[in-house]
């Protein structure tokens, strides 16, 4: 594959690319910039952060687990590339010298770099903002002295040009479609091939399955797939919208929902995965299906011309196996609008707040007219080996009071609906106490009781 | 003078800009050649068939090496002789290299070996402490145990009795940068290896070994770490001896770095602990006789097992005096990977069982678990002794606490978080303040020495030159600021070199937080030489008395003759002085007879204390640290932007062990938790929403370098007062002792309430 983009201000045209050559191999060993790191090779550890913008804008992102034709036709930014051409040091790096930010060095120039495209975007939720950044010697504290620091200097203006990173000469490659159409042709006419969105898992089946991808579908370019419309009745959400802008939409819309995506892996994995690509995997700890679920998504397939649609909980027929059919592709999911005011609550439950797995997620969307549940959807991950509804459960709410004592007699019901199993993340019998838990969170939050511990101030 | 002075890391402007090179980032030869193990599946077994064919024809492949391939010696271990490079005939746990692949790239490497198949006659692994003891599965024979008194029979004279057991989990080192080696041949079959090891003598003698070659032929550089933690002191023994046999079969030069996944499968680990315990204390809650039962879980080799066990009986008394105690030391071997050097090496173990005892002791009294704690410290102005027979000298962790109570507000919050749980259901609060007494020194007594080479060139520029390694704790800047304090001169004028075998000797691992205390005085009995050396030339040529000659501000003044440091070397050149030193040190007063837990193991002991306030969730355990502070004893600091940081950063990473950190094996022995997906260190928001950490104000009472005190290990026990504050958050819901166990995951937590509600 052929591939051309912008490197710390230098052009790159690259010719005959294994396309799942990652930007941080290719740094390294064929660029020789050695200041980004390989720390886990998995996207989990952010010692591997570089910046790259384009017309959407600048965000972080991990090289590990970017292949190159991602790349095609953006600004890339290295650790190498903040400094000005005349070595003055970035507002971050200066900032994270005085405030003893860095022991070892070797996360630095991964959170150097994370913190520089926050600067950018003005973020100022610094915790947010490195929550993909691992480090093990500081305990973080002087790097968010530092994060502080440089979010009151100014983006340095060597860098301001960046922000407006054309799309420049991008190259056209047949497997790296532009249109929906475009896209639906290919796959029909290569059924088998790899489709690659936004690489989040499929880097880990190169970099760890040592797979060998056979044929590649490199989506990034579908620019009329990744985009959100929101109509009075529903919300179309394109499956190449990155999860980061599912996570800005849905602060607007459902809240909670949300607030649970600012847990979703880490800014640099939100920026670059997918709405679509995280259904289409099919994982039973997926964390975008249950609140879809409950929220009565439909999920929109195509494959050549042809379209259909189904609720989103009947694409998940069994562990590894989605109704989705050779050529087919996730092109969008759509959420309903017109069932009234948002009740939706998701609740995510893992070892670490931030950047980890769930253990259970579950997401409730309980309607109560009158003081009476006229309706309950609720839905799990990490319940079973797909996303699942809990369906004895929504039985036992339905027309009852919402009460204590309704709650108290529902939550018997999980161990109707489920049987989950015990792996390194919970237990099975802890998974379906915590679930059941869960009820109580909705129903106490409703009262105004206090069940957060991230909204308690020391 | 920059001593005290909290100067950035010496390397910072090169981390925040990438510029500062790590083994990976070196510039190799063309014909560089990389190497990946073949690694076995099963945790215990008979190997019955190595079919290696596809691994050699794959792309990139030039060989393919097994036990049988390796020229001389196949070991890797400390001591011991028990821990193939390859295996031989049988495997003991999951994760143990079999072979190894050399091919053209790392990608070509790691995808070649998965290619194997191996036949492996699998046996029933020992994996669990009960399993190992059933099976007497022990190091060294069996049990060791040291006592004091007759705690059996004293613990008939105790008021109360508190029994109990807590599992303690091991922890990941999770250095950032993973194990890495790069081996160049040389001339006469002489091997330079650079390296990323805390213990770079070790991996000369031991690639010496693997090349049948004396230690001169070896020489290994260290440069900097990516992290160490204590995980690069003998694990980066196997990546460097397979690049030296590699690059000495092969004649080119060979790199070799773990996958990460690989890298967690492969390496050992903190050990994990079960600690059973059974303390009788008088009406007040004063300790009459303690007795531990601590059992090991050390993998299948003993790597460092035996005195990282030693240093957690070393430990099982913490701040307290224990009049009557017997501690047992139960050295497990298991078919898991070798439990290895950790930040703490069994220390925060063995503190971790006594504050355990503690605060069980307070539960059942109804006493603030810092009363009793007050009430058990060791004498400060009448020295009591250890367990070990140690005059606990120089203690001043009472006046600590009491300051850490006053400017932490304690008292006040402790009845705060009371109120709060009285009128919440749901999220309750807990709080605990610990202390740290932690021994310093190695407790192999002959590992404390160090070696210095110092030079000075003819420009008045400086290098300085020790065995000490750089992971990120800022050893090479303090050492620098002792040379730059002791020639008068500014830091600019001393360059930092790399660690290397060939310009300082017969080095000990930097480990054991004595980096500072060892390598600080041997550069500074180099300096003094030089200096010395300049002081009789100049006193002599000013006809001046030598007293007269004074190292100040980069200048040298003689009387009323000023020159700079620069004219005084040329002078010294010039009149055939030399400029180069080598400087010694051996810490003394420090003896050890481990057979029978007996002697003065350390030169003394650094001190600290934290309070930590938590806040959990009764509907699911998820917890959170809200506020932590810390009044920690690194003597005068040398620098205390650097201590500050190991402070913070070994509190981080103590509570992560004792918190979201789990290390989970499957029942066939395999890890399962291999990868920051399913490993949970601290992230960001982990660390306190509220931090305050402040430097006791005082001197070390023994003559150490500029009278500080070692600060790379003690801090992270500082990490167990999140731990017993979780511990009273679920104690507040109910009434029965909460019996929580490390790590305290939301779910563990969640059950550890429910125990305590029952």
């Amino acid at each position: 594959m052929d591939i051309a983009f912008l490197l710390n201000g230098e052009t790159v045209n690259l010719y005959g690319v294994d396309p799942t050559t990652t930007v941080l191999d290719w740094l390294r060993e064929n660029r020789r910039l050695t200041g980004t790191k390989e720390g886990c090779n998995e996207g989990d550890c952010g010692a591997c952060t570089v910046m790259v913008t384009d017309e959407d804008g600048t965000r972080p992102l991990n090289g590990c687990i970017l292949f190159l034709p991602q790349i095609n036709g953006k600004t890339l930014t290295t650790v190498e590339g903040l400094s000005s051409p005349a070595g003055d040091l970035h507002p971050v790096q200066t900032a994270m010298i005085e405030h003893h930010g860095s022991q070892c060095g070797f996360c630095t120039p991964g959170f150097v770099v994370s913190l520089a495209a926050g600067q950018i975007n003005g973020e100022n939720d610094h915790d947010r903002q490195i929550a993909g950044n691992l480090c093990r010697c500081t305990g973080y504290a002087p790097i968010v002295r530092a994060a502080r620091s440089a979010a009151r200097r100014p983006v340095p203006k060597w860098l301001r040009d960046i922000r407006t990173g054309p799309s420049f000469g991008a190259t056209q490659d047949d497997f790296q479609p532009t249109t929906t159409e475009g896209l639906a042709s290919l796959l029909s006419a290569h059924p088998d091939a790899t489709l690659i969105a936004g690489a989040t898992d499929v880097g880990l089946w190169v970099n760890k399955s040592m797979r060998n991808l056979g044929t590649t579908i490199f989506l990034n370019r579908v620019d009329d797939l990744r985009r959100i419309e929101t109509a009075p009745y529903m919300i179309w959400i394109g499956a190449m919208t990155s999860v980061e802008s599912l996570r800005l939409a849905m602060n607007k819309h459902h809240p909670s929902f949300g607030a649970m995506l600012d847990r979703f892996a880490s800014a640099q994995v939100r920026a670059a995965a997918t709405v679509g690509g995280n259904i289409a995997n099919g994982s039973p700890i997926g964390d975008t299906p249950p609140p879809l679920i409950a929220l009565d998504a439909m999920l929109h397939l195509r494959r050549g011309d042809e379209t259909r649609e189904m609720p989103l909980e009947d694409f998940f027929i069994e562990y590894g196996k989605q109704d989705l059919e050779p050529g087919e592709f996730v092109e969008a999911v759509v959420i309903p609008r017109d069932n009234g005011p948002d009740r939706l609550k998701v609740y995510k439950l893992s070892k670490r707040f931030d950047q980890d797995i769930s253990a259970v997620l579950g997401a409730f969307n309980i309607r109560v007219q009158d003081g009476v549940v006229v309706s309950a959807r609720i839905a799990f991950g990490g319940m079973a080996g797909t996303p699942m509804r809990a369906r004895a459960v929504e039985a036992a709410l339905i027309g009852q009071p919402w009460s204590a004592e309704t709650v108290k007699a529902a939550k018997w019901s999980f161990a109707e609906d489920f049987n989950p199993m015990s792996d390194m993340r919970a237990s099975a019998s802890y998974r379906l106490d915590a679930a059941a838990n869960m009820l109580d969170r909705v129903w106490l939050e409703d009262k105004g009781v206090a069940t957060s511990v991230r909204e308690v101030m020391p | 003078m920059t001593l005290g002075k909290a100067i950035p890391h010496d390397s910072a402007t090169g981390h925040v800009t990438g510029a500062a090179r790590y083994v990976d980032d070196l510039p190799t030869p063309a014909d560089c050649l990389h190497l990946a193990f073949g690694l076995s599946q099963s945790a215990r077994g008979v190997i019955t068939s190595v079919d290696l064919s596809a691994v050699r024809k794959a792309p990139g492949v030039l060989r393919v090496l097994t036990a049988a391939d390796l020229p001389h010696v196949n070991d890797i271990s400390t001591a011991a002789h028990d821990e193939p490079l390859l295996a031989k005939g049988e495997v003991h746990y999951q994760g143990q290299p079999i072979f190894l692949v050399i091919a053209t790239s790392h990608r070509a490497a790691r995808e070649a070996a998965a290619r194997a198949e191996i036949g492996i006659e699998e046996k029933e692994p020992i994996l669990t402490v009960e399993q190992a003891v059933s099976q007497n599965s022990y190091f060294e024979g069996g049990p060791l145990t040291w006592s004091r008194g007759e705690a059996e029979t004293a613990m008939q004279d105790a008021a109360h009795i508190v029994e109990g057991e807590i599992e303690i989990g091991g922890q990941e080192h999770f250095y950032l940068e993973g194990q890495v080696s790069l081996a160049e041949p040389q001339d006469n079959g002489d091997m330079v290896l650079k390296t990323s090891t805390q213990h770079p003598t070790e991996i000369q003698h031991k690639v010496a070994e693997a090349l049948a070659v004396p230690f001169h032929a070896v020489r290994v550089e260290t440069r900097r770490m990516g992290g160490g933690f204590g995980g690069k002191e003998s694990q980066g023994n196997a990546p460097a001896i397979a690049c030296a046999i590699a690059a000495h079969l092969t004649g080119r030069a060979c790199k070799m770095r773990y996958d990460r996944d690989d890298d967690m499968v492969i390496t050992g680990k903190r050990h994990d602990f079960k600690i059973r315990y059974k303390a009788g204390v008088d009406k007040r809650g004063r300790f009459v006789a303690v007795e531990f039962d601590q059992f090991v879980r050390c993998g299948w080799s003993q790597d460092l097992s035996l005195p990282v066990a030693d240093r957690a009986m070393l430990h099982a008394d913490n701040a307290y005096y224990l009049p009557n105690v017997r501690i047992t030391s139960h050295r497990l071997k298991t078919n898991t990977c070798s439990a290895t050097a950790f930040r703490g090496f069994g220390g925060p173990q063995g503190l971790l069982g006594i504050e355990r005892v503690v605060d069980h002791v307070a539960h059942t009294l109804g006493l603030d678990p810092l009363v009793v704690r007050q009430r058990n410290f060791y004498n400060k102005t009448k020295p009591q002794e250890t367990p070990y027979g140690q005059p606990v000298k120089g203690f001043i962790l009472p006046d600590m606490v009491k300051a850490l109570v006053d400017s932490s507000g304690y008292a006040e919050r402790r009845d705060a978080v009371a109120k709060w749980n009285a009128e919440n259901e749901v999220l309750k609060r807990g709080i605990a303040l610990t202390p740290v007494k932690f021994g310093i020194s190695f407790t192999l007594t002959h590992l404390n020495q160090a070696g210095a080479l110092v030079n000075v060139y003819s420009d008045g520029s400086i290098t300085i030159n020790h065995g000490g390694t750089e992971m990120g704790q800022g050893l090479f800047q303090k050492v620098a600021q002792v040379a730059a304090s002791g020639f008068g001169v500014s830091l600019g004028q001393v360059r930092i070199t790399a660690t290397d075998t060939g310009k300082v000797p017969n080095t000990s691992a930097t480990a054991a937080s004595s980096g500072s205390d060892l390598n600080g005085m041997a550069v500074k009995a180099a300096v003094d030489e030089i200096r010395a050396r300049m002081t009789r030339l100049l006193a002599q040529l000013h006809q001046a008395k030598p007293r007269d000659v004074k190292f100040k501000n980069g200048k040298v003044t003689v009387g009323q003759d000023e020159l700079t440091f620069g004219d005084v070397a040329r002078l010294c050149h010039e009149n055939r002085v030399s400029l180069s030193a080598t400087g010694f040190y051996a810490t003394p007063d420090i003896s050890w007879d481990r057979t029978i837990g007996r002697g003065h193991p350390f030169y003394y002991f650094a001190h600290g204390a934290a309070v930590t306030e938590v806040v959990m969730d009764r509907l699911t355990g998820e917890n959170r640290i809200l506020r932590c502070d810390i009044l920690h004893d690194v003597g005068q600091s040398m620098n205390p932007a650097i201590d500050i940081g190991q402070i913070e950063g070994g509190y981080v990473q103590g509570a992560g062990w004792l918190t979201t950190e789990e290390l989970v094996w499957d029942e066939k022995g395999r890890l399962r938790t291999h990868a920051p997906s399913t490993y949970k260190i601290p992230a960001s928001s982990d660390r306190p929403a509220e931090f305050n950490i402040a430097l006791w104000n005082g001197k070390n009472h023994v003559p150490t370098i500029y009278r500080s005190k070692a600060v790379g290990e003690p801090p992270l026990m500082l990490g167990v007062s999140a731990f017993l504050a979780l511990s009273d958050a679920a104690a507040a819901c109910g009434d029965s002792y909460p019996d929580l166990d490390a790590p305290a995951t939301p779910e563990r937590l969640f059950f550890a309430a429910k125990r305590a509600g029952k």
